[in-house]
């Protein structure tokens, strides 16, 4: 018996506002899953309602067997039984309990042995290289110190599931890049299920096995990170991950999943098409470009694109312009600056991105 | 800092150092009458220091008094104790477990605090009869009901204060909610205790109406049995004002021992971590 999560059809509105509206996904064990979507999008509401702390209107959530949440059987299992293990945003670590105290305290409730907890307290502070700060109070500590320790109180139980509140927001940007590595090396050692809640996307290709893509309460895609990047579902997706541009156009040829698009300044662009989605010719389309994949032309034939420089930033390591194409504007990166005002740019036909309009 | 600034700082030290002495001037005739002999009493001479320092008027006062302030003791500590430990529970209630009609129910509690003492002296002396509920304890109790809005307050909005994520840690974790109030907000809220524990002694302690209607005179607080010490014909003001030292000496050392635990409970709740 595997003990994935899974969770089925799960609901919640708030007066008129659907914060999750219909989600099901699945969790294999041992899998870092992370929801991934602007603020508001419902992500913070499903770890809550995982975490019990939030009492979905329907729907199932159940690890393996254990139902933790099931509301068409009536029960809804209060946080303190669900054994699950939280790190929140802002730590949460309890001021008047000193680093020990507050990793033990879940054991303390559980009346494990006093030797008992010690033994398991030092596990779990040395899993996050902490065991020598075990007797300091928590304003004493490092914000990133605090955070691990926020990490050992939630492993010490060695719950079945792993909830992650944006853990690593409040870190300076330097502390969080080692830090990500860290928390990541550190999941697939306890390899212990993991549901991961974040806005930031690099964070999230950085971290997970699978990336939940969600908006205004919707789950727009799960995929893992190398499918989402290749062939996002919807433009949204297309959009919130990685520096992606969209420009109008419309269906010239179509020829099984190769097809060419017309975009306004006249240029044709050919494409293999990866969604299976059925399209005419003529039909009006947006199609997403990736500025990383962009380049310039170098005597290419075709999928060419001419557009006037309308904006050249110097980044050091690279040129950013943004371009003026007819139909929309297009942000494209090279090595050296524009020669001119007017850019011959290839675009390579798997690095187009095709949505119906 | 300009010189102007600092000439001006320090002149705020003269009216409050002025302030300091009107209000001490009671503190000092209490103490110099109560050392002087009871032939030094007169009014002309109130202002003067006594001739000798005589102890006996103390050792007077308290062979008459320590009964009452035992009883005083006896009293009010459970009162202060009980009355800040239902109002940390109703805070506790009231601020992070709010029922429906929770935002109705407090304003309702705190409307308590508004009832002058004297209005219900007859209801609460016919209740504390029908009740069966004699002197000591029955003055306790009502010191406690008494008590119950402003430590309810108190304790609402500190906890108010404190941050949800606290609790819902110590949920996922596995406490319910007596052990969240236990293990977390009771620890937690130990400066706002010193105060609430303070305030709840101090009026207590200081208290004469209530005493007076509701205990007989082997039960009178120390309050009460200051005031029947004075004989009908002749006032022994030396002895008097001993005994009124005696009296005020509980509530001062509980201000000079807690007094700075005092300030820092007041600001718990405006203060961050």
């Amino acid at each position: 018996m595997t003990n994935d999560l899974v969770i089925q059809g799960l609901v919640k509105t708030f007066g008129k506002i659907r914060a999750i509206d219909n989600v099901s996904l699945t969790v294999k064990e041992g899998q870092l899953a992370t929801l991934l979507g602007p603020s508001g999008c419902g992500k913070t509401t499903t770890l809550n309602a995982i975490a019990g702390l939030e009492i979905p209107d329907k729907g199932l959530i159940r690890v393996g067997d254990f139902a933790l949440t099931d509301t068409g059987k009536g029960r809804i299992l209060p946080p303190e039984q669900r054994q699950l293990g939280m790190v929140f945003q802002s730590y949460a670590l309890w001021p008047h309990m000193k680093v020990a105290d507050n990793v033990a305290f879940s054991l303390k409730l559980q009346k494990v042995k006093r030797d008992e907890i010690r033994k398991r307290v030092h596990e779990a502070l040395d899993l996050v290289g902490l065991a020598d700060l075990a007797d300091r109070y928590p304003f004493q500590l490092s914000g990133g110190q605090q955070q691990r320790v926020a990490l050992a109180r939630a492993v010490v139980t060695r719950p079945r599931l792993l909830l992650l509140d944006e853990p690593l927001s409040n870190l300076d940007a330097k502390i969080r890049e080692n830090a990500r590595v860290w928390l990541r090396e550190l999941q697939q050692r306890v390899g212990i299920t993991t549901i991961y809640v974040t806005h930031d996307q690099s964070e999230a290709f950085a971290m997970s096995d699978m990336i939940a893509v969600m908006e205004n309460g919707k789950l727009l895609q799960f995929a893992p990170p190398e499918e989402l990047y290749a062939s996002p579902a919807t433009q949204f997706v297309a959009g919130f991950i990685g520096a992606t541009s969209f420009l109008r156009g419309a269906v010239a040829s179509v020829d099984g999943s190769r097809l060419t698009v017309r975009v306004a300044n006249g240029d044709l662009l050919s494409l293999s098409d990866r969604s299976g989605k059925s399209w005419s010719q003529n039909q009006n389309v947006v199609i997403g470009i990736r500025s990383e994949r962009v380049e310039m032309a170098s005597g290419q034939k075709d999928n060419l694109l001419n557009a006037g420089v309308a904006v050249s930033t110097y980044l050091g390591s690279k040129w950013q312009h943004e371009v003026d194409t007819g139909s929309g504007r297009l942000k494209v990166e090279t090595m050296d600056a524009a020669a001119s005002d007017r850019l011959s740019l290839y675009l390579p036909p798997d690095s187009i991105l095709l949505f119906p309009e | 800092m300009t010189n102007r600034f600092r000439l001006g700082k320090n002149w705020l030290y003269l009216p409050l150092i002025l302030m300091a002495v009107f209000y001490l001037i009671p503190l000092y005739v209490m103490l110099v009458t109560g050392f002087k002999s009871f032939a030094e009493v007169d009014l002309k001479t109130m202002w003067n220091l006594p001739n000798g320092i005589h102890f006996d008027n103390f050792v007077e006062a308290f062979s008459k008094l320590s009964p009452s302030l035992w009883n005083s003791f006896v009293m009010v500590i459970p009162a202060a104790l009980i009355s800040s430990g239902l109002g940390s529970l109703n805070g506790f209630i009231l601020a992070k477990w709010k029922f429906r009609g929770a935002d109705i129910i407090f304003p309702l509690i705190l409307f308590g605090m508004f009832i002058p003492y004297q209005s219900i002296l007859i209801p609460l002396v016919q209740f504390m009869n029908a009740a069966g509920i004699k002197g000591l304890p029955g003055l306790a109790l009502a010191h406690i009901i008494y008590g119950i809005p402003i430590t309810t307050l108190t304790f609402r909005n500190y906890y108010a204060s404190l941050p949800q994520e606290l609790l819902e840690a110590a949920k996922i974790d596995g406490a319910d909610m007596l052990g969240i109030y236990r293990h977390i907000l009771l620890p937690i809220s130990l400066p706002s205790f010193v105060v609430v524990l303070i305030w709840q002694f101090t009026s207590a302690w200081n208290d004469f109406l209530f005493a007076v209607v509701l205990t007989g005179n082997t039960q009178w607080p120390i309050t009460v049995a200051l005031n029947n010490m004075a004989g009908s014909q002749i006032i022994a003001w030396n002895v008097q004002m001993a005994g009124s030292l005696l009296a005020a000496l509980p509530t001062l050392l509980v201000y000079i021992f807690l007094g700075r635990y005092f300030l820092r409970g007041l600001l718990a709740g405006s203060l961050k971590g």
